[in-house]
This record gives structure tokens, C-alpha cells and sequence, in this order.
């Protein structure tokens, strides 16, 4: 598909089946991203998305302006992130000493859900370790919903 | 130094992304600089409320007090040792309106409505004086007896005998099918 010079993203769902702690098969949604290059290069994967954002967020030094940026393009993004993609962002805010940039992310997952309820207590289910880890309390904890 | 005034902002902004700019972020009272303009300074970092875009240039409180700066303090320490007020505090801080706050459903709709209605009001109004006063004497030819003359004339005369009115009407019984 021939475009005006950005790169093209096919969005499509796939849907996948995990099983919680609990023994139930929980399935959720994970977006399948193919992104074209204009010039007609090869598809980026699933997994090199994902790994070039843990990447990105896993910067030791990563400075403030690096994380809402990323965090910005991330969320423009047609998807929802990956818990690991969102992991690493958390970390970030650590190192940055910023909780409420954390909090800001996991609504803003939420938000990018859309109509999909499943999604989110899934990556919520996934963040949980490196919540309470790190101590981040989510929205419906704090009382902001 | 770049100035953009708050009705302008709103129109660069798309539609489903903005529920509130704040417009206001060189005004607000937390900011450093008092403005004293309407207009908002684009050459310094802004603060936004999208729900497209998270996490704004700069927070939300610029000023902090004592009690703010200790809380910061604490803030580079392990959050665990946060409580839940603290870190609601620290939300509020950086940021205005959390994102359901942004997501709140106005009443503008029923603003919208009543005027609608009203404007529809006002327009019958304005139609039926004009009925009354500006319309000239209606020609005779709408009369009852007119009507049916030109119609019983229109049959005479066969007129769209095979698919139209001629062919509606019965001749021998004179009424229609």
C-alpha cells in the first residue's frame, strides 16, 4: 500500500487464551501490529515492536522529556501496550522518582481499552509483581474512577 | 514570545481527543507568572488534559509549598512507604483531571436541544405571521368548486388515460377504481 512517506500500520486483533492464577482460561485480546515501510521494507513483528519499546523504556540514565515522549507516541499508537512494554515504563518512572506519571500510564491503558473490559484487569493481572514491587497503587485503589 | 488565545487552541485540537484544555495554563494561579492576557504563552511548556496524550510538558502545579517540596522528598524514597493520600497528592500535583474526570459527560446536549427547539419556535412563529400579513389573496383557483371543475375537465379530456388519472377513473360508473 503505497502512502505519503510515514510508515503504515495494519491493526488487526488476535485473540489469545491465558490462564490466570486461578485455573480458569481468562481470554483477552492482543493486537497484532504489522507495520509496513513506506519504502518496502521488511514487517516489523510483534516482537520487535515489543523489544524496541522495553528497549526504549529500559534506558538507565532515561530522562523525563524521554519518558513522555515515549509514553506520548506510545499511546498514539492504533493498540495497547504489552505488560512488559509498560513494565520498563514503570520502571522509568521509578528512576525518574515520578509516581504519579505511573499512574497516569495505567489509566491511560485503561483509556486506550476502549471497549475491550478485558484488557485492562489483564494487565493489571500481568503488572501486578512490579506494582506492588514498586509500590505503584492503581486508579481503582486510589479511588480515581 | 508566541501567543495563541483560548478559542483559537480549541479549534486546533481534535474533536475526541480534548474533552478540557486547559487553555489557562500561564493564568493559573500555581504558575509562576502571573498573565494578566487572555492568551495563552506557547513558548514556554504547556500543561494539557488529553486523554491522547498523558503525560503534558510540564506539571500541573508549578509552585510547590513546603509541605509539597517535603512530599516530593519522600517521593525519591520507596513508594510503598507512601500512603494512599500521599499518592493521591503526588497525582494531583502533576496532573489537573484524571482521566475520567476528562471523560465526564456534559450537559451540553440538552443546551443544544433547547435551542434547537427554541430556534424551531421562534421560525413557526415568524411563519405564521407571514401567512397572515405578507402573503397575497389565494388565487381561485384553489377553491373547492375550481378543484373539482378542473378536475372533472382533466377526465373529459382523457388525460394520462393509460397509466395516470384518466385511467383511475370508472366512466361507466363514474367513480373512481
Amino acid at each position: 500500500m503505497r502512502n505519503w512517506g510515514g510508515s503504515v500500520v495494519h491493526f488487526n486483533w488476535r485473540h489469545t487464551h491465558t490462564h490466570t492464577v486461578y485455573g480458569y482460561v481468562q481470554s483477552c485480546y492482543t493486537p497484532l501490529v504489522q507495520r509496513c515501510y513506506a519504502h518496502g521494507g521488511k514487517l516489523e513483528s510483534d516482537e520487535e515492536f515489543d523489544a524496541r519499546w522495553v528497549t526504549y523504556f529500559n534506558k538507565a540514565d532515561i530522562d523525563a522529556w524521554e519518558l513522555r515522549k515515549g509514553m506520548n507516541t506510545l499511546i498514539g499508537y492504533d493498540l495497547v501496550p504489552e505488560p512488559k512494554i509498560l513494565e520498563a515504563a514503570l520502571r522509568a518512572c521509578r528512576r525518574l522518582n515520578d509516581l504519579a506519571s505511573a499512574i497516569r500510564i495505567l489509566e491511560a491503558v485503561k483509556d486506550k481499552s476502549g471497549p475491550h473490559k478485558k484488557i485492562y484487569p489483564y494487565l493489571i493481572q500481568e503488572l501486578r509483581p512490579t506494582l506492588e514491587e514498586l509500590g505503584i497503587s492503581t486508579p481503582e485503589e486510589l479511588g480515581m474512577d | 514570545m508566541l501567543h495563541l488565545t483560548t478559542g483559537r487552541v480549541g479549534c486546533l485540537l481534535s474533536k475526541q481527543a480534548v474533552v478540557a484544555l486547559t487553555g489557562s495554563g500561564a493564568r493559573m494561579s500555581s504558575h509562576g507568572h502571573h498573565e494578566v492576557s487572555d492568551s495563552v504563552d506557547m513558548s514556554q511548556p504547556m500543561y494539557w488534559d488529553r486523554l491522547d496524550t498523558p503525560l503534558p510538558d510540564r506539571p500541573w502545579k508549578d509552585v510547590l509549598d513546603s509541605t509539597d517540596k517535603s512530599l516530593k522528598q519522600k517521593e525519591k524514597g520507596p513508594w510503598t512507604a507512601l500512603s494512599k493520600e500521599e499518592k493521591i497528592a503526588l497525582y494531583r500535583l502533576k496532573f489537573n483531571l484524571t482521566y475520567p474526570e476528562m471523560k465526564r459527560p456534559s450537559h451540553e446536549w440538552k443546551t443544544v436541544i433547547g435551542g434547537m427547539f427554541i430556534v424551531f419556535g421562534i421560525t413557526g412563529l415568524v411563519v405564521f405571521w407571514q401567512c397572515h400579513y405578507v402573503y397575497p389573496p389565494q388565487p381561485p383557483t384553489f377553491d373547492e368548486e375550481w378543484q373539482a371543475k378542473q378536475l372533472q375537465r382533466m377526465l373529459d379530456m382523457r388525460t394520462n388515460p393509460i397509466e395516470g388519472l384518466s385511467s383511475q377513473w370508472d366512466y361507466k360508473n363514474k367513480q373512481w377504481k
